[in-house]
């Protein structure tokens, strides 16, 4: 009995996403053909929805990709602020984001710096940056 | 060497290892932050465009309806026929004796007190610098002036071909602009930053000056200036927009009314005028064509060419030679069976290499629009059974009209009416484009590129067609044409390249939404005619804004719109919720209330991903649908004195009222009676299937007329809506 509730729970969180995903998908198919392109200029590959439900759907029903929490995201800015100053300089910043890890490009660097980057130190005071990263997204 | 050395080795490895993984924490974060992002600018896209395309349908229903008033309606008496006359005045293109009295201007007085620009013709080079100018110190240009100018523009014009030819061998380079709409900022922009117009420096601009934008007059002004003195170098093409019809809706012909109270009237006269006189496209060196929309699969160059474009009023509606036999021979009949002779909806095609029928059954999703707009027209009936119906209820409700807004049924002589088409066909016909002539200069005003091959009809705006890359391919090679430039349709980048760069679309207005919503862009052709884009955003403000900021600002301007819009259809929307509610417990899911709200508007948009900024509070992960609905009311209005669900009916259709307003008030005084508002809100509703009963739009109309004078002044009406907007967008503005 409890098996069946459970499959049906499953399923009707599986439809549920299946309904969410197409809505997305279909924000960024502007053709209406299914397809969405992966390069906008000179679309050299596409994601085909038939391909893209059952990853997706995978990645939602594991909860791969629920929101950082906070806290965890300010022991990594921690992590790189070894001295626990509150802060992290532009040049600092810099480096880890564009040498380190998934690498920002160059655009994507100017961009978190218009926004995080406090003018008159030119350093980023993380703890106020998360908390306004935060508020905004609600 | 040792134990120390691998142990501080080991340290160094531990610590870059977790800062390697902070950083991809931190990374992966902002990513997903900025795909959030990304996502919010396309939905609030999608809201703005859906909704604009929205209202163009609405715009094509309410011509649909009045042409067929006017095709059907046989007046009994003399008061019903000069009503309806009133209604349509501007339906023949003004000829060549009435265009003489727009000479007396010439009697019009400028006072000495007056400050502005003083024109004196020919125009010289300073008069059109000192205009422009002028204009950006927010000077305004006297009527006479503006009539002159109109005179001297349209005597220009009369000279032009249909199609453009110009060459760069004389200037250097050649600028192409898309759609101002008004927005005067942005002309004076590309100015500075493009410099004037001279005979090196040859402008062409692609149409749709006015409307929507505050600053159409002086646009035009400005535009028409040039024109005159620079005629070889300065070029303009018609646009949709450049038709009072449309004016009507879109705030041009309020803007002139507003501006010049005396001469407005006469303004616009003129006006209609010499845009049918814009040549409706440009050809640079015969390889690059410059048009307003787009074109289809039928477009013949050689065809658009030869006819007469001034007979093209407007591009709303058209009564066509052939039009006019089938409905001498057949007004009367009771069922039509054949489309032919039924005034069949406009832009349903005649002639297209098409699947069966334009409008698709319900099932099946209607084509989407460019980038991100999904407006599936509203479910379409058969053209057959519409204009069945709503003869029959338009029927029914003129006998009413008639004896309730006590037209007196006059026991004179019954005059035989003449009709149009009986007095003399042949005169009126001439005067009169044919079928084709009017459909080609549709589609080059009002189609749109889509990826797809092929070409279908363009049901979303309701004229033109969507054209695929083959249509392209092969007009350019039927032509020797390397590319096509074309505008249209507003872009986030202020431009677009399609079809394999054979199609440019090119958009000048920018912020055209919101502020901060788009780029505005020319394009400049160098040597081969290879286009440069240059792009802009005449607002500093938006330049300090980060992404982050521009988006939440357009977006809350986007939601705005969208609240307004659920309010106007809560009726339906209760229905639609019940269905899902058969329990009655007042709630309902999530699920069920994006399905229910696209089942009713119809607008295509992603409901769920709205829904954080649509429903704030549910009640078990449930949504208490009838509080949300009344909460809805709430925000959009204050005014106390009428009903909410006459408000409601209102809010739906406001456009489409101002409009009705428009056309009625045909002398531009601002005023239309108690009755005239009556009888046409009642036809309107019964075509549109409004259910309001009779003492409804008495009230309704009786409580518009705040000052109890008999009649409704149309700002009046307005005030109420604007009160309502000032109130929100006071809320809103301390947020920025």
């Amino acid at each position: 009995m409890a098996d069946d509730r459970d499959r049906e729970g499953t399923e009707i969180a599986v439809a549920e996403f299946h309904k969410k995903i197409k809505e997305a998908f279909e924000v960024f198919d502007h053709e209406s053909n299914n397809t969405v392109d992966v390069e906008e200029e000179e679309p050299t590959g596409y994601i085909r929805f038939e391909k893209f439900l059952p990853v997706m759907t995978e990645v939602l029903l594991e909860r791969r990709y629920r929101p950082i929490p906070e806290d965890i995201l300010h022991r990594a800015f921690e992590v790189l602020d070894p001295a626990k100053r509150g802060f992290l300089s532009k040049e600092e910043l810099i480096k880890y984001m564009t040498e380190v890890g998934e690498r920002f490009s160059q655009e994507e660097m100017e961009e978190m710096l218009s926004a995080a980057i406090d003018p008159e130190s030119n350093s980023i005071h993380y703890k106020d940056y998360i908390t306004m990263m935060v508020v905004d997204e609600n | 060497m040792g134990s120390g050395t691998s142990t501080q080795h080991h340290f160094a490895f531990q610590n870059a290892e977790k800062a390697f993984k902070a950083a991809v924490l931190i990374q992966r974060w902002y990513r997903r932050y900025m795909a959030r992002l990304e996502m919010r600018r396309h939905c609030t896209w999608s809201i703005f465009q859906s909704i604009e395309y929205a209202g163009q349908q609405d715009q094509v229903k309410l011509h649909n309806f009045f042409s067929y008033l006017v095709d059907h309606f046989t007046p009994n008496n003399h008061n019903e026929r000069d009503f309806l006359n009133r209604m349509f005045t501007e339906e023949r293109s003004p000829q060549d004796s009435e265009m003489e009295n727009c000479r007396d201007y010439e009697s019009i007085e400028v006072p000495d007190s007056y400050t502005g620009p003083r024109l004196s013709f020919p125009l010289l080079p300073d008069h059109a610098t000192a205009l422009v100018e002028a204009f950006r110190v927010k000077q305004r240009l006297h009527a006479r002036y503006v009539l002159n100018l109109l005179y001297e523009a349209r005597k220009h014009l009369v000279q032009l071909p249909n199609i453009n030819r110009v060459s760069t061998c004389y200037s250097e380079e050649i600028t192409v602009c898309g759609d101002l709409h008004g927005q005067l900022d942005d002309l004076i922009f590309i100015f500075y930053k493009n410099g004037l117009p001279s005979p090196e420096r040859a402008y062409v601009f692609n149409g749709d000056f006015v409307d929507r934008g505050k600053d159409s007059v002086e646009i035009l002004m400005v535009l028409f200036a040039f024109m005159l003195v620079y005629p070889k170098e300065f070029h303009l093409n018609r646009g949709n927009h450049e038709d009072h019809m449309v004016n009507l809706r879109y705030g041009f012909t309020k803007e002139v009314m507003h501006k010049y109270k005396t001469h407005g009237k006469k303004i616009l006269k003129l006006l209609q005028d010499v845009f049918c006189w814009l040549p409706l496209a440009t050809l640079v060196d015969e390889k690059v064509l410059i048009l307003h929309g787009g074109v289809s699969d039928m477009t013949d160059l050689e065809f658009l060419a030869k006819l007469d474009r001034h007979k093209i009023v407007s591009t709303m509606r058209c009564k066509t030679r052939k039009e006019h036999k089938k409905q001498a021979e057949e007004k009367g009949k009771a069922n039509q069976t054949s489309s032919a002779g039924t005034p069949s909806p406009w832009f349903l095609p005649q002639s297209h290499s098409l699947p069966t029928s334009p409008l698709r059954p319900s099932t099946q999703k209607a084509h989407r629009a460019g980038r991100s707009s999904s407006v599936p027209c509203g479910v379409p009936l058969d053209p057959k059974e519409l204009s069945h119906r709503v003869r029959h209820s338009v029927d029914l409700e003129l006998e009413r009209c008639r004896q309730q807004a006590g037209f007196p049924v006059i026991k004179e002589k019954e005059e035989p009416l003449p009709s149009a088409s009986e007095a003399d066909p042949e005169a009126e016909g001439r005067r009169e484009p044919t079928q084709e002539e009017w459909r080609q200069v549709v589609d080059i005003l009002w189609s749109d590129p889509m990826a797809q091959e092929g070409c279908k009809a363009n049901t979303i705006r309701g004229g033109g067609c969507y054209f695929g890359p083959n249509v392209t391919e092969r007009l350019l090679q039927k032509y020797n044409l390397q590319f096509l430039i074309r505008s249209h349709e507003c872009k986030p980048e202020g431009y677009e390249f399609c079809h394999s760069r054979k199609v440019l679309t090119i958009f000048s207005a920018s912020n055209y939404y919101e502020v901060g919503s788009n780029r505005g862009a020319y394009v400049k052709l160098g040597p081969a005619l290879t286009p440069h884009i240059v792009q802009f955003q005449a607002n500093k403000a938006t330049h300090t804004l980060t992404m982050r900021q521009r988006i939440s600002r357009v977006g809350e301007s986007a939601l705005r719109a969208l609240r307004e819009k659920l309010f106007a259809h809560s009726s339906d929307l209760l229905v639609e919720f019940k269905k899902h509610d058969k329990d009655k417990t007042g709630l309902i899911t999530l699920s069920d209330w994006a399905a229910a709200v696209e089942s009713v508007l119809h607008l295509g948009l992603p409901w769920r991903m709205l829904r954080p900024q649509l429903v704030s509070s549910l009640t078990d992960n449930k949504l208490e649908y009838k509080s949300w609905l009344k909460n809805l009311a709430k925000e959009q209005f204050s005014h106390e004195n009428i009903q909410s669900s006459l408000l409601e009916a209102l809010y739906r259709n406001r456009s489409n009222l101002e409009t009705i307003f428009r056309i009625i008030d045909s002398d531009h005084s601002g005023f239309i009676s108690l009755d005239e508002f009556r009888q046409t809100w009642k036809l309107f509703s019964s075509h549109m299937n409004i259910d309001v009963t009779d003492d409804c739009i008495c009230d309704l109309a009786r409580s518009i007329d705040f000052n109890k004078d008999g009649h409704i002044d149309i700002n009046e009406f307005l005030e109420a809506f604007r009160l309502v907007e000032q109130s929100c967008s006071k809320g809103y503005a301390s947020d920025c």
